[in-house]
C-alpha cells in the first residue's frame, strides 16, 4: 500500500489531548433539560448563543438577504458565479467598518487591506504560512488556545515556544517572560519570526493592557519580527478596560504609515464572524494587514479557503445595517456582561474564585485549592471528577499550556441561564462535599467508587481509540 | 536632511515570495484586455468576448426555479432552533444530510454504477482546496505527483505552491488523441527516478481539463494497473463528471473499483465539485472521497482549514436531496451542454477549424497548429495574441496547459449566450476568410509584466 505523508502519521493536528476528550464524554451523556437532566452540561465550548433573537429578527425583517435578492430583484447568478478572491466589496467594506465600530472609531481599516477566509482557522494558519516556515517559531502568551497546535504547525512546519505566564501578576506577558522565550527558541534552534497573541485573550477573558501592549510593540521593533493580533473576542468586551486593538497603539505612537512603514509591515490582525456574531458555521474569517506583500500573498492563498459568495452577501447586508450593528454590540455586551457575573457570584457562593475578566464567553476560574496536590496529575484527577461525577465539560488548564495547575476555563455564553445556574448548583454541592468539615468518610468511600468508574471509563475509551 | 537607515526588512516565508502560485504567467494580457473592453450586445458589441472562463451558465434557470418553489432551502423556516442550529454547526464532518445527498447526486451522474457511502464523504471548500489538500495527505515536500498534459493551469498552484511537491508531466500528444499511454505513464516515472524525486502519485482529471473528453475505460484500467504495480495513489479530479453530454460516456474509476471488488481501492480517491456541474463556483463546496480509511480521518481534520459555510450546506442539502430536480437537472444539463459543444464545433468547421473530438465539459479544444507561423510556443503566443486583439475573444493557448505540442487553443462555449456564441463563431469565420486571402502583421503586444495588473487579475484563473 501506497505510504501517506508524515502530517498523517504526526500528532500535530493535535486531537489527543484532554481538550478533545472532554468533548468526547460530554456527547456520549449531554444534558438535556427534558432527556437527560442528569447528562454532563457542556462548558467546553466557547460559542456565543446569546444573541441569536436579534440576528433572526433582523432576517426575518430582510428577507432579500437571504433569498439571494437585491431591493427585490434577483442576483442569485452573480452570487453563484462569483469566485473571485478579492471577496465581495459590499462585504469587505461592511466588515471593516462593523470592526471599526467594534474598537469605538478609534482605529479605521481599508478594506483593500482585508482579506477573507473561511474562518480563523485558515485566517491564522494562512498568516503562519506567509510568515514563516520550517525552522521557525511564533511565540505565544501561556495559557493559549489548544488548537493554535495545530492550526499554526501541522501543515506550516513552524514551532510554538511559549512565552509563559502565571497567576502571580493575573498572568500578563512580562518583558522578562519574552525574553525568556526567545532564549528557549534559541536553545531549540529555531529561529523566532513573530509573537502571536489573542486579544482579548482565549482563554484569560482579559483585554491586554496598554502597558502590555506597547511592551509587544517595542519588544518585536527590537527583534525585528511579526506580531499576529488574533482579535477574533474583540466584540465581547463587556466591562472597562475598553478594547484596545494592536493597530491604535501604532497610531498613538504616531507611526504614521509613510515615516514607519516598517512596523506596520509586521502587525497584523486577524478577525472572525464566530464569537462576536455567534456564526461558527458560516466560516467568516479576516486577516488584516497593512503589509502589501502579505496582503497579495495570502490573497491568493485564500483560494484554498474562500468564504462562500452566498454568506458573504448575506452579511454585507447584515453588517451593512448600521442601525442594527450598534443595536447588536450594545446589547449583545450587556447581556455577556449579566453572564459573567452570574458565573462569577454563583462559582464566589461555592468558594471559588475567577480571574477577574472584562471579555470572552468563558471565565478562568482558580480550582487550585480543591487539588490534592500542586500538580498537573492531580489536575487532571479533579478534572476528571468534574466531568463524571459533577457531570459538567469544562476544559483543564493543562490543555492551554498553563503552566500552573489548578486553573480552568469555564463557558457562560453557550448554554441557558437555567442550565446554567443548574450548573452552579451542582459545583456547589461537589465542593460543599468535598470539603474538610463536610463528610470526611463519604468523601474517602466515593473516592474509592469513583476510582473504580474512572478506571473503567478510562480502559473503555483507550478501547474505543484504539478501534477508531 | 536626515540620515536615511535602510531598515533591514524581515523576511517573508519562502512560500509567501516564491512564483510558484504560477500567477505571473503572461496570460493575463487575456483577462486584462477583456475587463478593459468586454463585450456586450448592446453597449459593446465589439468588445472582446470572453472565452476562457471555465463557467456553466447554461442551466442557471433550473436552479432559480428550483430555489423559488422551495424557500426552505435558503432560510431557516419558522421557530428559532433551524437559524441557530445552522449557525452554530462547525462540524468538520459536515452536515450528514448534505454529505448524504451529495453521494446520492454523485451516485446519479454514473447512472448508478457507482455507490458512494456518505461517510467517505469529506467537505472541503472547492476542489481547489480538495486537491490541495489530498497532495499534503499522499506526499512530502520534494515528492511528486505525475500529471497528464495538457492540464488545468491552477494545478500548477493548488498542488505545488504551499505543499512542496513537483509536478511532473505525462506527455500526450494528438497522435492518439492526447490519451494517457503507458510509455508515456511510464517515461513520466523514469523521469521522476533520474531527478532522485518520490513518485506519490498520478492525478487525473476525467473528463479531462481543456481535452474536453472522457477518459476510456481501457486507459483508466491501465493507469489503476500502473499505480498498483508502483504501489503509488491516483486521484481522479471528476468535476465535469455531470458535464459529460451523454451519461453512458463517462466511467468513473469508482465503478471499476467496484468491478474489481475494491480490491486495492485504499489508493483510490475521487475529487468532485459544484463549481461545474451546478454552476455554483461562488459557493465553494467541494469534496474529497476516498477509499481510504487513514485518508478519510486526516482530510476530514485537515478540511478545519476549509470548511464549507453551514449557510450553503444547508441550502444543497435540501436542493441535492430532492431526486425529482437533480434527475431532472443532470439531464437536462447534458442536453444544453450538447447543444452547445455541436454548435461551437459546427461553427469551428465551417470556419475550416477542427477540433479534437470531445464528449464532455465546458470547452473544446481546438487545433489551430495549421496557423502557426512557427511551430513553437513564440508562434503559438504570437497567433493568440492575434486572437485576443483582432479577433477580440479571449482563448486560452495550450501552452498554459503545459501541452507539448504548440497550437493547441481551449474555447469555452457555456459561459454565454447562444447569440454571443454566435458572434464569436463569425468573428473566427472572418478572420479564417481573413488569412485565407491575405497576411496582416499583427505587433506583438508587450507582454503585461505590471504586478498590480496581474494581481487584479490572476485570481479569474479558474
Amino acid at each position: 500500500m501506497g505510504l501517506l505523508s508524515t502530517k498523517v502519521t504526526c500528532n500535530s493536528h493535535g486531537q489527543d489531548s484532554s481538550y478533545f476528550l472532554g468533548w468526547q464524554e460530554y456527547e456520549k451523556n449531554p444534558y438535556d433539560r427534558v432527556m437527560n437532566p442528569e447528562g454532563i452540561i457542556q462548558m467546553g465550548l466557547a460559542e456565543n448563543q446569546l444573541s441569536f433573537d436579534l440576528l433572526e429578527s433582523w432576517l426575518d425583517k430582510n428577507p432579500d438577504a437571504a433569498g439571494f435578492k437585491s431591493a427585490g430583484k434577483s442576483i442569485f447568478r452573480e452570487l453563484a458565479l462569483f469566485q473571485d478572491y478579492h471577496g465581495l466589496p459590499a462585504f469587505k467594506n461592511a466588515l471593516v467598518d462593523f470592526m471599526a465600530e467594534i474598537r469605538g472609531n478609534a482605529v479605521t481599516f481599508d478594506p483593500d487591506h482585508i482579506v477573507l477566509t473561511a474562518g480563523s482557522t485558515s485566517a491564522n494558519e494562512t498568516l503562519v504560512f506567509c510568515l514563516g516556515e520550517q525552522g521557525d517559531a511564533f511565540l505565544i502568551p501561556t495559557p493559549y488556545y489548544p488548537a493554535f497546535d495545530r492550526d499554526l504547525k501541522w501543515r506550516t512546519g513552524v514551532e510554538i515556544v511559549p512565552i509563559q505566564c502565571s497567576s502571580s501578576n493575573n498572568f500578563q506577558i512580562t518583558e522578562s517572560a519574552l525574553r525568556e522565550a526567545c532564549e528557549e527558541a534559541k536553545k531549540r534552534n529555531l529561529r523566532v519570526k513573530g509573537v502571536l497573541v489573542t486579544n482579548p485573550s482565549n482563554p484569560l477573558g482579559t483585554t491586554l493592557s496598554r502597558d502590555e501592549l506597547n511592551l509587544l510593540i517595542d519588544f518585536i521593533n527590537e527583534k525585528n519580527i511579526h506580531l499576529i493580533s488574533d482579535e477574533i473576542y474583540s466584540g465581547t468586551v463587556f466591562s472597562s478596560p475598553s478594547f484596545i486593538s494592536v493597530m491604535e497603539i501604532l497610531e498613538e505612537r504616531n507611526y504614521h504609515k509613510d515615516s514607519h512603514p516598517d512596523v506596520w509591515d509586521r502587525v497584523h490582525v486577524v478577525y472572525s464572524l464566530s464569537k462576536d456574531l455567534g456564526l461558527p458555521g458560516f466560516r467568516v474569517g479576516a486577516i488584516y494587514s497593512e503589509n502589501n506583500t502579505v496582503v497579495a500573498a495570502a490573497t491568493k492563498m485564500s483560494s484554498f479557503g474562500l468564504v462562500s459568495s452566498q454568506t458573504q452577501y448575506l452579511l454585507s447586508a447584515l453588517l451593512g445595517d448600521k442601525k442594527f450593528t450598534k443595536k447588536y454590540i450594545s446589547k449583545n455586551q450587556k447581556r455577556l456582561k449579566r453572564r459573567q457575573n452570574m458565573l462569577v457570584s454563583g462559582l464566589q457562593k461555592a468558594g471559588i474564585n475567577c480571574l477577574n475578566s472584562n471579555a470572552g464567553l468563558f471565565c478562568w476560574v482558580d480550582m487550585r485549592h480543591l487539588l490534592q496536590s500542586n500538580t498537573f496529575d492531580a489536575e487532571m484527577e479533579l478534572w476528571k471528577q468534574i466531568v463524571y461525577e459533577v457531570r459538567l465539560n469544562i476544559s483543564p488548564g493543562s490543555s492551554f499550556h498553563c503552566t500552573e495547575p489548578g486553573w480552568f476555563r469555564v463557558c457562560f455564553a453557550n448554554l441557558s441561564q437555567d442550565t446554567l445556574n443548574l450548573a452552579i448548583k451542582r459545583l456547589k454541592s461537589f465542593v460543599a462535599e468535598s470539603s474538610p468539615s463536610g463528610a470526611h468518610h463519604s468523601r474517602e468511600s466515593s473516592k474509592t467508587r469513583s476510582l473504580t468508574n474512572w478506571v473503567f471509563r478510562l480502559s473503555s475509551r483507550v478501547r474505543e481509540q484504539e478501534e477508531r | 536632511m536626515g540620515l536615511e537607515i535602510e531598515q533591514p526588512c524581515v523576511e517573508l516565508s519562502n512560500i509567501a515570495v516564491s512564483d510558484t502560485h504560477g500567477e505571473n504567467s503572461p496570460y493575463f494580457a487575456g483577462w486584462k484586455a477583456y475587463d478593459e473592453n468586454r463585450y456586450d450586445e448592446f453597449t459593446n458589441p465589439s468588445g472582446v468576448i470572453q472565452m476562457g472562463l471555465a463557467e456553466n451558465q447554461v442551466s442557471f434557470d433550473l436552479v432559480e426555479k428550483y430555489l423559488e418553489q422551495h424557500a426552505e432551502a435558503s432560510t431557516w423556516g419558522k421557530g428559532a432552533t433551524g437559524f441557530r442550529e445552522n449557525a452554530l454547526f462547525q462540524d468538520y464532518h459536515g452536515l450528514k444530510s448534505f454529505r448524504t445527498a451529495m453521494a446520492s447526486f454523485m451516485q446519479q451522474i454514473r447512472g448508478g454504477r457507482a455507490k458512494f457511502d456518505p461517510d467517505r464523504v469529506v467537505l472541503t471548500a472547492g476542489a481547489t482546496a480538495a486537491n490541495e489538500l489530498l497532495t499534503f495527505i499522499l506526499a512530502n515536500p520534494g515528492d511528486a505527483l505525475l500529471v497528464p498534459t495538457p492540464y488545468y493551469p491552477g494545478f500548477d498552484r493548488d498542488l505545488r505552491w504551499r505543499t512542496g511537491v513537483k509536478i511532473i508531466p505525462i506527455h500526450c500528444n494528438s497522435s492518439n488523441n492526447f490519451q494517457i499511454s503507458p510509455q508515456a505513464l511510464e517515461a513520466a516515472y523514469q523521469q521522476a527516478q533520474s531527478m532522485n524525486t518520490k513518485v506519490r502519485g498520478v492525478l487525473i482529471t476525467n473528463p479531462s481539463n481543456p481535452l474536453g473528453a472522457t477518459i476510456q475505460r481501457s486507459v483508466l484500467e491501465e493507469i489503476l494497473d500502473f499505480v498498483t504495480r508502483k504501489n503509488i495513489h491516483l486521484v481522479s479530479d471528476e468535476i465535469y463528471s455531470g458535464s459529460a453530454f451523454s451519461g453512458d460516456e463517462f466511467v468513473s474509476v469508482a465503478e471499476i473499483l467496484e468491478d474489481r471488488d475494491y480490491k486495492n481501492a485504499e489508493r483510490v480517491h475521487i475529487v468532485y465539485s459544484l463549481s461545474k456541474d451546478l454552476g455554483l463556483p461562488g459557493f465553494r463546496v467541494g469534496t474529497i472521497y476516498s477509499y481510504n480509511d487513514k485518508v478519510v480521518t486526516t482530510a476530514r481534520r485537515m478540511s478545519s482549514f476549509t470548511l464549507i459555510s453551514s449557510q450553503t450546506q444547508h441550502l444543497l442539502a435540501t436542493m441535492l436531496s430532492d431526486k425529482e430536480f437533480t434527475e431532472g437537472y443532470i439531464k437536462t444539463n447534458r442536453e444544453r451542454l450538447r447543444k452547445r459543444y455541436e454548435m461551437i464545433i459546427d461553427g469551428l468547421r465551417r470556419a475550416g477549424i477542427e477540433c479534437l473530438k470531445g464528449n464532455a465539459g465546458l470547452f473544446c479544444w481546438m487545433n489551430l497548429s495549421p496557423l502557426l507561423e512557427k511551430p513553437t510556443r513564440e508562434g503559438e503566443l504570437e497567433l493568440w495574441n492575434s486572437i485576443l486583439y483582432e479577433v477580440r475573444l479571449n482563448i486560452s493557448p495550450g501552452s498554459s496547459c503545459h501541452c507539448s505540442e504548440p497550437g493547441w487553443f481551449r474555447v469555452c462555449f457555456a459561459n454565454m449566450s447562444e447569440q454571443t456564441l454566435e458572434v464569436a463563431l463569425d468573428r473566427i469565420r472572418n478572420f479564417m476568410d481573413q488569412r485565407a486571402t491575405a497576411k496582416p502583421k499583427i505587433p506583438f503586444r508587450k507582454i503585461i509584466t505590471d504586478q498590480a495588473v496581474i494581481d487584479m487579475y490572476s485570481c479569474l484563473l479558474a
